[in-house]
């Protein structure tokens, strides 16, 4: 096996991909694992992972893209800096949460799966982050707001310094 | 590695070191602070509250005290939650900030700290956990560790019986007894479809393969519920156990959980889990020195509904992306990787090791006369005790919405309840009194899915929830089917259509038409059953379907284009609180006289509603 475990696409160029393919044997089932660690390490996966992943467990770019855009985790563009998740969970839809969500995207202009211009904020819906007892709950890079409203919103934008 | 005898002996002390955690007159100098660590709680600063507890502790250099994390208490409505054995003095919304007072009021000087104490929903002011209303109706089994032991300990695990079912059944059951226990004890599936688990493991056992594989479905898609996550959270090794058992029944030597990522906490838990019992040798070779070899890995999904269901999840465990396979063959002859597997979800396993020990009969006393045991509810929307319950089934949605839920807020009415998820319908209150179980609820036009119940006032809009439903399915549909992909998407048209006022008495003709149709050309039960949203409120709720399309109005704030906030001439009393309180200025008037609403303003934003002291606003 020794042999195989290189990874062409990107042994010397990203020690974290030369560390990932180290840790994973080169078959195609580690590929939603590997992805795992690639979005929690960038907050996305770029091309050169993709490509690097390619290469080493030897599928195709176009399937590795079918599996990238097939879950909802996954994403191909970088965050903003301050990642506004709005819970669209049922337990927090019926607690108003739809009302936040509409109200974050008025302020920042864009939609859900979008990053400012500036790359200062991005907007993500969840379901359900676990947190139902408070909800409507937002988070913001990770942290979680709960009992939110629009309000609240608006303190912790202003707050984060977007301006209106 | 552990031999059995180190693990008997484990129980043996543990347990005595324990006893405090389960029984208030426990024999013991020693105090116990459990905080809890389940989601709810953490999100809530609980991590920051343990730290400050153990800081105090050691400066003031007191013993005899413990700080424990624990699993979900299941009142997460009154989060963060600290509970302090053997007393059982139940300290509710508490912050970090409080520590200093507990240790010093509560430890110290051996007073209860008053202002934490948690009030009932009658205003009754509790001591302890077991005076709650909301847990009188509750029966504890499958969430039996959780918020009592520490789930990141598995001496605390074995402690409380922990790893003597699998002894039993290693020891002295051959398969087929294991198999005639879960039959006799009427377990059925709890992922939602019910199916009875001890034929499942019995087909799976019956094929022959040179590989088996044993898979834990903890995906729980279902947005806005957490049971599975809760107990893989606080109970981890109650799971790992039962797998371990389904292992030797099966003839498996291999397990896979699947969990999502997006649940950190549990997967960090159950790894650990796994990690421990690999170390005590109670996962690897030669278990128990029984000759079985089992071991389990954690596989993680990545956030895709229909991977909850069993074949996609196997396609997804596989690397690939989660598109249902075509049934049969069933996992159970054709699984993972083509081989035999065996697949159930978090809650199943959860029950089967108290099967193990405590008999078939006693289980089987408990339920109804087609759904034995208990289930777990994440009970969440429009109602007081927002939590994770476990009841007997058999019990009515009433008791648990009014009894065990404390019912509902702000004064407003019980208009709803929704189980099943996407999968599911709603339950009006005609219906409250039915005792729950798998056929009742399908009955009604629902189904007991993995164990989400919302509950919605008077204040939600029927038709915008069916909306909301089908705004997931079309999201979440993976694309196989055209009636699936492309008949949901009709839906949801449909329905932004009567929400937006543009609805007619045909479109609802055509909804039901649609529904027929994506029920009878969809592969899997995502599609199969993803028209029961809309089927059960336009059921129970068509008057209201139908204000919407033909007098174009909706009784609530919920559609803005059809609902109209407006102010009573008699009622009003000109005081003008209304007026300061709209955040865009719609509502016009002179001081002192009669105020009205500015319709082309007004965003109904029902501010104004709840500002009104003389009740004067409505829609
Ligand atoms: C769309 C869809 C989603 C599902 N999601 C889950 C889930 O999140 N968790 C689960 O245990 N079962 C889920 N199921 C049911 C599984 O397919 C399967 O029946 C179950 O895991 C079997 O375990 P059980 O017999 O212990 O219930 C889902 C089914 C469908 C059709
Ligand atoms: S019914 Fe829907 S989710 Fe299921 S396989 Fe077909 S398209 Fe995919
Ligand atoms: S509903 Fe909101 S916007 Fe409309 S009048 Fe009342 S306060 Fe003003
Ligand atoms: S708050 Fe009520 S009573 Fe006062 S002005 Fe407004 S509508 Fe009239
Ligand atoms: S639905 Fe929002 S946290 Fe559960
Ligand atoms: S998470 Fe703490 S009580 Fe549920």
């Amino acid at each position: 096996m020794g042999e195989t475990k290189r990874c062409p696409g990107c042994t010397g160029k990203d020690p974290f991909l030369e560390e990932l393919c180290k840790k994973y044997e080169p078959i195609k089932d580690n590929l939603i694992q590997m992805l795992n660690e690639v979005q929690e390490h960038y907050g996305y996966v770029p091309t050169k992972a993709q490509q690097a992943l390619s290469d080493y467990l030897k599928v195709p770019m176009a399937e590795i893209y079918g599996v990238i855009t097939f879950y909802s985790r996954f994403t191909l563009k970088p965050k903003g800096k301050y990642n506004v998740a709005v819970c669209l969970g049922t337990a927090c839809f019926v607690k108003g949460s739809q009302k936040i969500m509409d109200r974050l995207k008025e302020r920042l202009k864009i939609e859900a799966g979008e990053t400012t211009k500036d790359g200062k904020f991005s907007i993500e819906e969840t379901r359900c982050v676990g947190a139902c007892g408070l909800a409507p709950v937002f988070t913001v890079n990770g942290e979680v707001y709960g009992k939110a409203t629009v309000q609240k919103l608006d303190q912790v934008l202003d707050e984060l310094g977007e301006k209106e | 590695m552990k031999t059995l005898e180190e693990i008997n002996k484990i129980r043996e002390e543990k347990r005595k070191e324990l006893d405090l955690r389960v029984n208030t007159k426990a024999d013991t100098r020693e105090k116990h602070i459990l905080v809890c660590h389940g989601t709810g709680c953490t999100s809530s600063k609980s991590p920051k509250i343990l730290e400050n507890f153990r800081k105090i502790i050691e400066e003031k250099k007191i013993e005899n005290v413990r700080v424990i994390m624990t699993g979900c208490f299941g009142l997460c409505a009154k989060g963060p939650i600290v509970i302090i054995r053997p007393e059982d003095t139940f300290y509710s919304n508490v912050t970090p900030d409080d520590c200093e007072e507990i240790i010093q009021t509560h430890i110290i000087e051996g007073k209860t700290v008053d202002r934490l104490l948690c009030k009932d929903i009658d205003g009754k002011i509790v001591n302890s956990l077991d005076e709650l209303n909301f847990y009188k109706k509750q029966k504890r089994i499958a969430l039996k560790n959780c918020g009592v032991i520490n789930p990141e300990c598995i001496d605390e695990y074995i402690a409380f019986d922990g790893y003597k079912a699998l002894e039993k059944v290693l020891k002295s059951m051959t398969p087929d007894e294991v198999i005639d226990i879960l039959n006799k004890s009427g377990l059925r599936g709890r992922g939602g479809a019910g199916f009875p688990t001890g034929k499942k493991w019995s087909f799976t056992k019956g094929y022959q393969a040179d590989q088996k594989y044993v898979v834990c479905n903890a995906d729980e898609g279902d947005p806005g519920a957490f049971m599975d996550r809760s107990i893989l959270e606080g109970d981890p090794h109650s799971v790992l156990e039962s797998m371990i058992i389904a292992g030797y029944t099966i003839g498996a030597s291999k397990g896979y959980i699947y969990v999502r990522a997006e649940y950190p906490i549990a997967v960090k838990r159950f790894q650990k889990a796994i990690d421990q019992a690999r170390e005590y040798g109670i996962l690897g070779k030669n278990i128990f020195d029984s000759g079985f070899d089992f071991d389990v890995e954690v596989r993680l999904g990545a956030g895709a509904f229909v991977c909850g269901e069993e074949t996609a999840l196997l396609e997804s465990i596989e690397g690939k992306r989660g598109q249902p396979r075509v049934k049969p063959p069933f996992p159970a002859e054709c699984g993972l990787w083509g081989k035999p597997t065996l697949i159930n979800n978090v809650e199943t396993y959860a029950n089967i090791t108290r099967i193990i020990l405590e008999g078939a009969d006693w289980y089987s006393s408990i339920g109804t006369e087609t759904s034995k045991g208990t289930k777990v509810f994440a009970l969440g929307g429009n109602v007081n005790n927002i939590g994770l319950v476990e009841v007997p089934m058999g019990t009515t949605l009433r008791e648990i919405v009014f009894d065990i839920g404390g019912g509902i807020p702000n004064n407003r009415s019980f208009k709803a309840a929704q189980t099943g998820g996407p999968s599911g319908g709603c339950i009006p209150s005609e219906h409250l009194d039915t005792p729950i179980d798998y056929e009742s609820l399908k009955q009604i036009g629902s189904m007991m899915g993995s164990g989400g119940l919302i509950v919605m006032d008077d204040t939600k809009c029927m038709p915008s929830l069916a909306k909301f439903y089908l705004d997931f399915t079309v999201s979440e549909s993976c694309g196989k089917c055209t009636p699936c992909r492309i008949g949901t998407k009709r839906m949801h048209e449909i329905l932004e259509k009567i929400c937006n006022g543009q609805g007619t008495l045909e479109d609802l003709d055509k909804l039901e038409k649609l529904a027929v149709n994506i029920q009878r050309g969809s592969v899997c039960g995502l599609g199969q059953s993803a028209p029961n949203p809309v089927i059960s409120t336009l059921k129970y709720f068509r008057d209201e379907f139908v204000e919407h399309v033909v007098d174009k109005n909706c009784r609530t704030l919920e559609c803005k284009a059809l609902s109209k906030i407006v102010i009573n001439k008699e009622k009003c009393k000109g005081c003008g609180l209304c007026q300061k309180n709209c955040p865009v200025n719609a509502i016009e008037g002179a001081a002192r006289e009669i105020r009205y609403i500015n319709q082309d303003k007004c965003i109904k934003c029902g501010t104004c509603l709840t500002k009104c002291p003389f009740h004067a606003i409505g829609n």
